[in-house]
């Protein structure tokens, strides 16, 4: 029923977004590859100059690079094994029928919209201080020797505090997942003397993969470019316990200013979100029917 | 006896979904009544939790010595800002795609969804750079346009998914009555769509108040928003739990209600429709 008409108006209105997106996405892209390239440093002006892949080889063999690309891998991976596994057992809990159920729904999303400078100074301060935190308060009260956190166990204490973050989703999705189960599938399964642990594991969990494969994908998207809970938490600290390669990169061209090294760090971590993307990608595309 | 043991199960349930919502909200409940103490009370040993004196002061020594509202009003500016410009450029954009979709639609909204994926340290340093060289570093208009051009896949794709599920018979009719391509947008799409533009308004302008990559680089004293505002509080001097705690409520309430408005319209935005 379209037109030519309408046609070139759509063309026409698509126009402004396209433009913005191109340009947003494109010239600083190829800015940062540009810049990986050179010897560049903010710090001595003028003396910028092309030294081939230089910038890439020393990025690559860093001690810190093999640190960072460790952390950053554990702080992805922690966090879905525990978001996901909790938003499963979430699930399951608040589709149950119970007192409150919307009360305790609005409850459990709540973190998701803390913002992330918050919770992680909440976390750091006032729950993890080992001296004035309440965990160190309730350790104290049961007797035992309060645990300094971020400072013993660094790492682990960052991935609590994201999976903090990022629980309400996961349950949200699988919620949502597990909400259009077929209610007489479990039924039927029920009465041929399927135990619970059977519905579960081939009924749920089949239903829910997708769901799962969509929590795992987005997730992954915005946990290699955590950021702001490293930041005001440790500084990727103590050494490089805590520095992921967002961090590593932030680090490299804004607080030691060298243009050259951290833009290779850029297109190092674009190589790698592209590797989850084109996944993701393929994915959402395949439930897209135009 | 079946309606007892179903009332029984359900008492369980109850008991056990409330214990764990409340550990869950915990960190945001004790936040909430440390805003509330001194801070000789935030640091007591043992913890107070309801039993202690009562106080405002927090919330007017956090905005005597910092501005604080200063920092609120840039975030305010900023996620509306951003939303609204983003909704506009979007709006048109995602009509098209919906109603007169072409053979590289799909494509296009694909390669959108992908700009979203690219991580933000891939363009720091350019964007950094430019900023510094056209005077937008620490301005708010600076960080409308980085937001609005971060969020704008969201919005692009959250308006496709809504705009789909309008009938385009409807469109079909108002077209035959001879309306023209603006009466049609202005008054058989719009109306139509308020719902799904409500949403994705407030979606928008939750995940642009939480942004906190761009709004840490780009942002110093002037336009800084609360995000980067708090942050000032990681090397803190003295005692600081109680003005933190009142500084992070006034900077989380507004949002968390919002978010709780929205709770449906999230699972759908933030998957791309990929989970309804």
């Amino acid at each position: 029923m379209a037109t030519a008409h309408s046609r070139a108006a759509a063309r026409l209105t698509m126009s402004p977004a396209v433009i913005l997106l191109l340009g947003w996405m494109l010239i600083p892209l190829v800015m940062t590859l540009y810049f990986s390239f050179l010897r560049y440093n903010l710090l001595m002006p003028g003396t910028e100059e092309f030294i081939g892949t230089m910038n890439y080889q020393y990025f690559l063999t860093d001690p810190a690079f093999f640190a960072a690309l460790g952390n950053t891998l554990a702080l992805v991976g922690g966090v879905l094994v525990l978001t996901i596994a909790g938003g499963i057992g979430l699930a399951l809990l608040l589709d149950q029928p119970f007192w409150g159920r919307g009360i305790v729904r609005l409850l459990v999303i709540a973190p998701f919209f803390v913002m992330p400078t918050v919770s992680a100074l909440v976390w750091k301060n006032m729950l993890m201080n080992p001296v004035n935190g309440l965990f160190a308060a309730i350790a104290k009260g049961l007797g035992l020797q309060p645990f300094d956190f971020l400072a013993e166990a660094p790492l682990s204490s960052i991935i609590m505090i994201v999976t903090w973050q990022w629980l309400p989703f996961a349950t949200l999705i699988l919620l949502t997942a597990l909400q259009s189960l077929d209610r007489e599938r479990l039924e039927a399964a029920e009465m041929d003397g399927a135990g619970a642990v059977d519905r579960f594991i081939h009924i749920i969990l089949p239903h829910l993969a997708r769901a799962m494969t969509v929590v795992t994908l987005i997730q992954t998207i915005f946990l290699l470019s955590v950021f702001a809970e490293i930041l005001v938490t440790t500084n990727g600290g103590p050494g490089t316990a805590t520095t992921n390669i967002t961090y590593l990169v932030y680090a490299q061209s804004l607080l030691q200013f060298d243009v050259g090294g951290g833009s290779a760090g850029g297109i190092v971590a674009v190589v790698l979100a592209n590797i989850v993307a084109v996944f993701l990608m393929r994915m959402i595309g395949r439930n897209l029917d135009i | 006896m079946a309606r007892a043991a179903t009332n029984r199960h359900k008492l369980v349930v109850t008991l056990i979904a409330w214990t764990v919502g409340i550990v869950i909200f915990f960190p945001i409940l004790w936040t909430a009544l440390t805003s509330f103490k001194t801070e000789a009370e935030a640091v007591a040993t043992p913890p107070t939790f309801l039993a202690f004196h009562w106080t405002l002061e927090n919330y007017s020594e956090v905005q005597q010595r910092s501005d604080y509202f200063l920092h609120f009003w840039n975030s305010v500016v900023i996620s509306v800002g951003s939303t609204l410009l983003g909704l506009l450029v979007a709006v048109p954009a995602a009509w098209s795609m919906a109603f007169v979709p072409g053979k590289r639609t799909r494509d296009v909204l694909m390669w959108m969804l992908s700009t979203k994926m690219l991580p933000p340290v891939g363009v720091l340093i350019p964007i950094y750079l430019l900023f510094r060289d056209f005077g937008l570093l620490d301005s708010r208009v600076g960080l409308v346009i980085v937001l609005t051009l971060i969020n704008l896949p969201i919005i692009v794709w959250m308006l496709f998914t809504y705009f789909r599920e309008i009938p385009g018979e409807i469109l079909e009719a108002s077209r035959m009555d001879g309306a023209g391509l603006r009466d049609e947008i202005l008054f058989v799409l719009l109306p139509m769509a308020v719902p799904g533009i409500a949403s994705t308004l407030l979606l928008n302008i939750i995940l642009a108040w939480n942004e906190a990559f761009w709004t840490l680089n780009l942002s110093a004293s002037q336009s800084a928003p609360l995000t980067a505002f708090i942050a000032s509080y990681s090397s803190p001097e003295g005692l600081f739990y109680a003005k933190l705690s009142a500084a992070s409520t006034m900077a989380v309430a507004p949002i968390l209600v919002l978010g709780w408005f929205s709770q449906k319209q999230l699972v759908r935005g933030l998957t791309f429709g990929a989970v309804k």
